[in-house]
């Protein structure tokens, strides 16, 4: 059983390798939001040493890493499912020995992997010559920025499962995924780190699951976060995790009864 | 005349296929809502964190964002030339276009216009309204006149360049990926420059010459002599890139030869 989803993952990443010429002009796209991003934030701090609890250093690394974490978490889950629900090849797919969902997660992962590789370590190689980042020499930090990376990317797979399965209810939801990737971009900290924030929105972003996508990895290997901190990230992100899977369940169960297959 | 009528019954084709989904053509005016409203929501966050962007107050820059939306707007609902490749060389449209008697560029522009965009344009006016209701900006009767230039000439710079990097696939029909790089380059172009380091000021002015569509002009809006001959060259910069554009089309045109059977 386990067997089929990792030759889900290799097949997928063998994929995304025949076409590995798009990413250099993705590495080329990221640098140059890094670099915007970059110039922004420090005209922003100016003379002051540290905002928020960031000095301007760590800024430049937060956007750095925040970026380059984005390379792996993202992908097009959501319009590839959408895309399967329009043209009726769902259809097939459910009557396949395997659970759907899960086949979309791991293909999710081996496309995250392929990034991770061959597009977020030699981007971050390029970033940091460029730009005055430091990056943490402790390997324990590393590691629980790895173990933060993966449940940022298991979050954001389930939101896209939640979006894209909306497919089978509304059947055309294109805007819907265009605006959730916006609100995932603005929300998860990835242009503003959550404690830059006022107050009130950052009340009702700490209960909100996309601060467990980008804030609280990037938070966790550029402060290095230890102790109960690290423990209290890592909850919020495991909370999220299992919280999310209720409603995917819930409307995938619906989504099976309701099935339209326009054509196919 | 005739142009003008060809591009009526295309708009009004183009909408009866919009309103077949009427929640996604919502929806997307929605998500471009949204996408004006993240940068200013980040403009908006980082002023609360220091009164100034070297130089630059809040309203000052949230006036530039405004202005830019404008032109941006006026060329995303005219020149959304994104999936030529796709379309029109990879599936061969192209070669149905070439039989027709009118300019080929006309043609695949009015097939791939998508006006709902031009709802930019009124966000922008907000946004540059709100902006300069809290600065103290003193307009003579020859600004308003001024922006009309300054925007068509954002328009034409944009349209130029992409009409030119649209143009390699006219010579290629590989897959470049090299629009969405200038698409990012763009987003420079709404900030005030001189955060910038002097090398991308450069390229920002001269070669890839975006701070002409939004930052220049606008700055020139706000009293900033500074940089106002920069400001007045706008339409000339708009002309001499999008004649570059015409021009590689054109040529692109000539050379093409047809994707496979």
């Amino acid at each position: 059983m386990f067997n089929t989803y990792l030759e889900v993952i290799r097949i997928r990443f063998l994929m995304m390798l025949a076409y590995r010429v798009n990413y250099y002009s993705g590495i080329i796209i990221y640098s140059l939001n890094i670099g915007v991003y970059y110039f922004l934030w420090m005209a922003i701090y100016g003379n002051n040493q540290s905002l928020q609890g960031l000095t301007a250093v760590q800024m430049a690394t937060y956007i750095a890493i925040s970026w380059m974490a984005r390379a792996f978490y993202f992908n097009n889950l959501d319009r590839e499912i959408a895309q399967e629900i329009r043209d009726g090849t769902v259809a097939i797919q459910l009557i396949r020995p395997y659970h759907y969902l899960l086949v979309k997660v791991f293909q999710g992962f081996g496309e995250g992997l392929f990034r991770l590789l061959l597009f977020s370590i030699p981007g971050m190689i390029v970033v940091s010559l460029v730009f005055p980042i430091v990056l943490p020499t402790v390997g324990s930090v590393w590691l629980k920025f790895a173990l933060s990376l993966l449940l940022g990317f298991i979050v954001n797979v389930e939101l896209n499962l939640l979006t894209g399965l909306l497919a089978f209810f509304v059947l055309n939801n294109q805007g819907l995924i265009r605006a959730k990737r916006v609100m995932v971009d603005l929300l998860s900290g990835l242009f503003i780190p959550i404690t830059f924030y006022p107050e009130w929105a950052q009340m009702i972003l700490n209960y909100l699951p996309f601060q467990a996508i980008s804030y609280l990895p990037s938070m966790i290997l550029v402060k290095g976060l230890s102790g109960s901190e690290w423990i209290h990230a890592l909850l919020i992100q495991i909370a999220w995790c299992i919280l999310l899977c209720i409603p995917i369940q819930m409307i995938w169960n619906r989504a099976k009864k309701t099935l339209v297959v326009q054509g196919g | 005349m005739f142009h003008l009528k060809l591009f009526l019954e295309y708009f009004k084709q183009y909408m009866k296929v919009r309103l077949a989904y009427r929640w996604d053509f919502l929806a997307q005016f929605v998500t471009d809502f949204l996408f004006q409203a993240v940068n200013l929501v980040f403009i908006l966050v980082i002023f609360g964190h220091t009164s100034q962007l070297n130089g630059w107050n809040r309203y000052e820059v949230i006036f530039i964002y405004g202005y830019f939306l404008i032109p941006w707007a006026i060329f995303s609902a005219i020149f959304n030339l994104w999936d030529f490749n796709e379309r029109y060389v990879i599936r061969g449209e192209l070669d149905r276009i070439l039989t027709r008697p009118v300019h080929s560029l006309v043609q695949v522009i009015m097939e791939t216009m998508t006006p709902e965009s031009l709802i930019g344009v009124v966000t922008g006016f907000i946004v540059m309204g709100w902006a300069a209701m809290g600065l103290d900006l003193t307009w003579t009767w020859l600004d308003p006149l001024l922006f009309l230039l300054f925007a068509l000439g954002g328009v034409a710079i944009y349209a130029g360049i992409f009409i030119t990097l649209t143009s390699i696939s006219l010579f290629t029909d590989s897959k470049s990926d090299i629009q969405p790089i200038m698409f990012n380059i763009g987003t420079y172009g709404r900030y005030p420059i001189n955060v910038y380091h002097r090398v991308i000021q450069f390229v920002l002015t001269w070669i890839l010459p975006f701070a002409f569509v939004g930052f220049y002009p606008a700055s020139y809006l706000l009293d900033k002599s500074h940089w106002q001959w920069y400001a007045m060259i706008t339409p000339l910069v708009g002309i001499v890139y999008f004649c570059i554009g015409v021009f590689v089309w054109n040529w692109g045109i000539r050379n093409y030869r047809g994707a496979g059977n």
